[in-house]
């Protein structure tokens, strides 16, 4: 009997083989890449705000403390985007005619808030909680970057699971003492890894990595 | 299929076992002597009928031949239908994984095959669009924050849910300016933390997108100042005749400022007349208080003090004011810690209808009214109450009552006879002059003044309001929270009176029945809209404050009224605080009043009164004529029903869903019988019969065995056939106030035919039945639960001598028997306990459970498919005589087993287990393959097989209001998930985090679950186990602790307190 292929079809079915498996397993790299790209996480992204604000003048600039405007961050889950009131204590004052602070002054006659952008935006079913870590001994810069050299804020990490199980595997890596946390400044020593940061894990009394570990530590 | 009914196909059965017509098929005529003749048929008792789809004979049978402790949890259980096999063995039932079907049509819609075929073709491009990126989310702070308020700490204001006028204590919580859930008021004796199951359920009311939302004059929207200008000619008018055609009718109130502005209105219209009008109110308790003494006394109980209890036809511990105190009293006399010397109070119940009381009840017997009264009277005889004697009862009966009798007169003081609100005034009246000759008139039972401001005779109240609108002297009628169209008694007719009031003006939470008979409609602010005051049911007053400004334009009630005063723009804050600061309150006490939920002091105190000879011989002159056997047609209780009430909560879904506590039933009510009157009478489980009123509107009513319903005679419960009541419940259910007569509201004498069709009840008593035989054995399903003892009772003696046969009645493994690796749990290890002597199977943890975890409602199509999401189940549990059963409840939740089958079958890791032992369910990872729910041996998971939490404007059952009253929180699930119990992880984590901020361990007690939070018989605990001292490792250690299924190795985190049974030696083991 003839046969029924011509014998180059055994090179062509060959190579659609291999370019099967090497095209599947390149789309699955680029659908991995892309999950882990800024264009999906956000990182680094300047989102327009309706007033443009800088943390670098505020914090860098003037020396206004985190906690001036972010009230809740020792306190709840959320450290809280600040009252327009907060704004006015001190822009009924300076800069109180300046055209790009013309929304704060509308929002606070008119009574109507202001939407912001959300910068640093969990999933839904991610219950973070900023009080715990504040009291545990984790900076602001260490999640949120240098906010103090941000003209305008965008997102430092890139907010996803795996980048939180860095640290609650072994908090030690990143753990500072609690009067710096809200140092922007504050850099881990050499023996961070080796010492000072195993003996604050100790210090703050911070659940061993299986706690820290459970799914129900953050979603519910 | 939800409405619909499908003819059985078989024909009309008009015989009985004696050859005499016994049901008579629409057949009014000789209904009456028929029925009378019925009376003797019990006696004799019947044969069964082979046409009866339960074989209840054999049935019978079986329990009688069976040997030792016998539970089942349903007749078709016992008679093992193919039906309730399939059940048992599937994880959900047949078809429960199918595509809804169209129409009424059960094939035409999609087959799970179709499904996948059509599903698997766009599975890619459905993955991908899980791809999205997440949009970009606003945040709008504060223009200026409040001071209080800091965004994620909920807040939580004391105030109080008026039901019936009483006040129900609670602390609501806020979060930002939401009321997402209400917990009972710790510091209130009407409360002590806990709550029922309605107060848990008012926050949906609250949310609810079918509250009326504006005023109208005949459907068109007007204006609060369009309505003061069309009622002031008529009220102007009315001054000159001193308001003689001014008609007010309310509910029952307890308000003080209502009443301050009645007294108001009575200046220039001092005859003006205020009736009161509750379908299920407390007229016989009145009534019963007038006989006795003379005046309206409120009697109030202390059950922590009894150590006997007997109860008539009473649901008291958890209906009526003041149950939620009553049930912990109750209860904490039945926490048996030790088998030294342990002490138990008794309970002895006589009742018609089986209740939550009746329950837990040590010796219970099942009666018809007029074996009520005769039972009264035998015990007001036994008990030498001057004048009684006991008519001619069976020997059963007369035994029993000697007993109860004996050992109430043993313990003299230091016992209570409790009447039941819905018997005749003469039992209560009875009940007291039995009370007083056991001298436990200021021991167990106090007398105080009435707690109401103005009580009356409600039913005489409503028919003369209907006179004066028939007999055209009503001018203008304002209704405010009544409902006497839906349920005033059948031959009032109100309806067609109330047109007869020239001005009509309704006011209430609903564009209601009542509403579509009068001109003008107000909405009513919700008890959490409004300021308000309320006494509780032992008089202590609370004032109301709102927690959220009226979300439509919501008046109160007391607003309403200085309408009528003239003050059409006072604040209900104002009104209310006029009243209190008259009272005695300055600025400071005021302010704890609100801060502490009550205003201190205002109990009312004990008094101590006799009763007078002539009352109490009128009233046994009444129950003689009322126990002997009446001739006049087949006898239906009319009874509140345990979940929407009067109809007051029909359009709660929550409550609706909600298992009722003894059948089990959702979404309906149902003529509910007891096996033997089912035989007799031929009745077939869910078949439509007819009800008729001598003269009346037929209704139409599906057929529900209720074992340990008293025979010869049938209970429907009220609330039900609503026909304006909202998307939720408009006709759900059959109309029991068609029944009801004036002259006797909550008893009915009907003429009963059968129709021939079946209806679709959907019942909950055989989902998530747990096998009841060990792996390997191939036994009958009947003796097979005893092998597994999954609830697992003694009798207080047994208990005594070998305490620890409870732990031995099934042989657990060690924990090094299993295949998985040793685990140690360091620092917290959650553990729950349930103790069964304790739960009433109130539902109020059911409930409290779903408001705390945003748990959706399904529909009575999907419950009767098994899907209902509810993560407590509280399974009921009968116990030996078919006739006669004990009745047991066992709350059923995630056991979170140290050695979870669940975990170990789930392919993306959805389910795990946390270092603190909770079987965590991760709802993002979760895939829907439902491998966890099949392998759970305790069947606790449930499946969204739908998006019901998803809110869309256009949906006819979802609306963006309902958004606001979820708990933050918590995950709100979407379809395809799996979901169960958390041990409210979200509690344990946010007193965790507090404790660890302070560095500090949890302190015990400090996390409550939301079902131990409402239990008001505490019978949850929840605490470390790892901890010797703390409250549920002491409980664990005890000796009636078991786990259930314990012999899997599955080391349930959850476990389980025996029920005791504390028996009178005089009448045997037996209830």
């Amino acid at each position: 009997m003839a046969q029924i292929f011509h014998r180059s079809t055994n090179t062509l079915a060959k190579a659609s083989i291999f370019g099967g498996v090497f095209i599947v397993g390149l789309l699955g790299l680029i659908l991995y890449e892309l999950d882990r790209s800024p264009y999906n996480t956000r990182q680094g992204l300047i989102l327009h705000q309706p007033v443009p604000f800088s943390h670098e003048h505020h914090v860098t600039g003037l020396g206004i403390d985190c906690r001036y405007c972010h009230t809740g961050v020792e306190k709840v889950a959320s450290a809280g985007i600040p009252p327009i009131a907060t704004c006015y204590n001190c822009h009924a004052q300076i800069w109180n005619d300046s055209p790009m602070l013309a929304p704060i002054r509308d929002a606070y006659k008119s009574g109507h808030p202001i939407e912001w952008n959300r910068v640093h935006d969990l999933p839904d079913y991610v219950y973070f909680n900023h009080s715990i870590h504040v009291a545990k001994g984790v900076g602001c810069s260490t999640c949120h970057g240098r906010v103090d050299l941000m003209s305008l804020t965008s997102q430092a990490s890139t907010l996803q699971m795996g980048w939180c199980i860095d640290c609650h595997r072994n908090p030690a890596q990143y753990v500072r003492p609690k009067d710096q946390v809200f140092n922007m400044l504050w850099q881990p020593p050499a023996d961070q890894l080796t010492k000072s940061g195993p003996d604050l894990v100790k210090a703050y009394h911070i659940l061993p990595a299986r706690n820290l570990m459970s799914c129900s530590t953050c979603h519910r | 299929m939800s409405k619909g009914s499908t003819a059985s196909g078989g024909e009309p059965r008009v015989q009985i076992p004696g050859g005499e017509p016994l049901v008579q098929i629409g057949g009014a005529a000789d209904a009456a002597g028929a029925a009378g003749d019925c009376h003797e048929e019990w006696k004799k008792g019947a044969a069964a009928s082979e046409r009866s789809a339960l074989d209840l004979a054999s049935v019978r049978e079986r329990l009688r031949n069976a040997k030792g402790p016998q539970f089942w949890r349903s007749l078709e259980e016992l008679a093992a239908t193919p039906q309730f096999e399939d059940m048992l063995h599937r994880e959900f039932p047949r078809h429960a994984a199918e595509w809804p079907a169209d129409g009424d049509g059960a094939t035409n819609g999609f087959s799970r095959r179709n499904f996948l075929q059509l599903s698997s073709a766009s599975l890619a491009l459905a993955g991908l669009t899980a791809c999205t990126r997440q949009p970009i989310e606003k945040i709008v702070p504060y223009v200026k924050q409040p001071e209080e308020i800091l965004p994620g700490r909920p807040l939580f204001f004391a105030t109080a849910m008026p039901f019936l006028g009483y006040a129900n204590p609670v602390l609501a919580e806020s979060n930002m300016g939401r009321p997402t859930k209400l917990e009972g008021n710790p510091e209130h004796g009407a409360s002590l933390g806990a709550t029922d199951a309605f107060t848990q359920a008012a926050i949906l009311t609250l949310y609810d997108p079918d509250r009326s939302q504006s005023i109208s004059n005949l459907e068109n929207v007007r204006t609060w100042s369009a309505l003061q200008a069309a009622l002031k000619p008529f009220l102007d008018a009315q001054i000159a005749i001193e308001g003689v055609g001014i008609r007010v009718l309310t509910g029952s109130t307890t308000s003080a400022t209502f009443r301050a502005q009645w007294d108001q209105l009575m200046g220039p219209y001092p005859q003006a007349q205020w009736h009161q009008w509750e379908p299920a109110g407390r007229d016989a308790v009145r009534a019963g208080s007038k006989l006795a003494f003379g005046e309206y006394l409120e009697t109030r109980y202390d059950f922590a003090k009894a150590d006997v209890v007997l109860t008539l036809d009473s649901d008291v511990l958890t209906a009526g004011p003041g149950a939620v105190r009553y049930a912990r009293d109750f209860a904490s006399r039945r926490k048996v810690s030790t088998a030294n010397a342990p002490q138990m109070n008794r309970l002895y119940t006589l009742e018609t209808t089986p209740t939550a009381t009746g329950s837990m009840a040590d010796h219970r017997m099942a009666l018809p009214p007029r074996g009520i009264a005769g039972a009264a009277l035998a015990l007001a005889a036994a008990l030498g109450v001057e004048g009684a004697s006991a008519p001619e009862q069976d020997a059963e009966l007369q035994r029993f009552v000697k007993a109860a009798a004996r050992d109430l007169m043993a313990h003299r003081g230091r016992c209570v006879v409790v009447p039941g609100e819905y018997t005749p005034a003469a039992v209560h009246a009875l009940a007291h002059a039995m009370n007083a000759a056991l001298g436990n008139g200021g021991e167990t039972v106090i007398y105080g003044d009435a707690v109401e401001v103005q009580p009356q005779d409600q039913l005489a109240s409503l028919k003369s309001l209907r006179d004066d609108l028939v007999g055209g002297k009503v001018e203008v009628l304002f209704v405010l929270g009544a409902n006497p169209v839906f349920d005033a008694p059948a031959d009032l007719d109100f309806a067609n009176a109330i047109k007869k009031a020239k001005i009509r003006i309704h006011h209430g939470l609903y564009q209601d029945e009542t509403a579509e008979y009068c001109q003008w409609h107000l909405p009513e602010a919700h008890f959490l809209e409004a300021w308000g005051d309320a006494r509780a049911y032992d008089g202590t007053a609370s004032i109301l404050q709102p927690l959220i400004e009226p979300l439509y334009e919501g008046k109160s009630q007391i607003e309403v009224l200085a309408l009528l005063n003239g003050k059409a723009d006072a604040k209900g804050h104002d009104l209310v605080q006029a009243t209190w600061k008259g009272n005695g309150l300055t600025d400071a006490t005021w302010r704890k009043a609100l801060h502490d939920g009550f205003v201190e002091g205002t109990a009312s105190p004990a008094r101590s009164v006799t009763a007078q000879g002539a009352g109490i011989a009128q009233a046994i002159g009444d129950l003689l004529a009322a126990s002997t056997p009446s001739r006049a047609g087949f006898v239906v209780v009319l009874r509140p029903d345990a979940a929407v009430f009067d109809g007051r909560f029909a359009n709660n879904a929550w409550l609706q869903e909600l298992p009722r506590p003894l059948t089990k039933l959702t979404w309906d009510n149902a003529l509910l019988i007891s096996p033997r009157t089912a035989e007799v009478m031929h009745l077939r489980q869910r078949e439509l019969v007819e009800l008729k009123l001598v003269s009346g509107r037929p209704v139409r009513v599906p057929v529900f065995v209720d074992p340990g319903h008293a025979d010869e005679c049938a209970t429907l419960h009220m609330g039900y056939g609503r026909t304006r009541a909202g998307r939720v419940g408009t006709g759900v259910g059959s109309a029991a106030a068609a029944l009801s007569d004036s002259t006797s509201p909550w008893l009915a004498q009907v003429d009963l035919a059968l129709t021939g069709e079946t209806y679709l009840l959907a019942t909950t008593q055989e989902h998530y039945n747990i096998e009841a035989h060990s792996l390997g054995a191939n036994l009958e399903g009947r003796e097979a639960i005893e092998e597994r003892h999954l609830l697992r009772v003694m009798t207080l003696g047994e208990f005594t001598q070998e305490p620890e046969k409870i732990r031995e009645m099934v042989e657990s493994p060690k924990p090094e028997d299993s295949i998985n690796p040793p685990w140690t749990y360091e620092g917290y290890a959650w553990g729950l306990a349930v103790d069964l002597n304790a739960c009433t199977g109130c539902n109020a943890c059911v409930i409290a459970c779903q408001s705390e975890n945003n748990i959706p409602v399904v529909g009575k199509e999907q419950v009767d498919k098994g899907r209902e999401m509810h993560w407590i189940r509280i399974d009921r549990y009968y116990g030996g005589d078919l006739d006669r059963p004990e009745i047991y409840h066992q709350p059923v939740m995630c056991m979170h087993c140290e050695q979870a089958p669940c975990e170990v079958v789930c392919p993306v890791g959805a389910t795990s287990h946390s270092a603190e032992g909770l079987n965590d369910m991760v709802y993002n990872r979760c895939v829907g393959t439902r491998y966890c729910s099949n392998n759970c041996p305790y069947k606790v998971r449930r499946f969204n097989f739908f998006a019901w939490n998803k809110i869309e404007p256009n949906d006819a059952y979802s609306h963006p209001v309902q958004k606001l009253g979820r708990n933050p929180d918590v995950t709100v699930r979407f379809r395809g998930v799996m979901e169960k119990c958390t041990y409210c992880v979200q509690r344990i984590n946010r007193v965790k985090i507090s404790a660890e901020i302070a560095d500090r361990k949890v302190r015990d007690g400090e996390i409550k679950t939301a079902c131990q939070q409402a239990c008001p018989t505490q019978a949850i605990v929840f605490g470390n186990i790892n901890d010797p001292e703390s409250e549920v490792a002491k409980w664990k250690a005890g000796p009636r602790n078991y786990g259930m299924l314990e012999d899997l190795n599955t080391r349930p985190r959850t476990s389980y307190l025996a029920r005791l049974r504390n028996p009178n030696p005089e009448l045997g083991e037996k209830a």
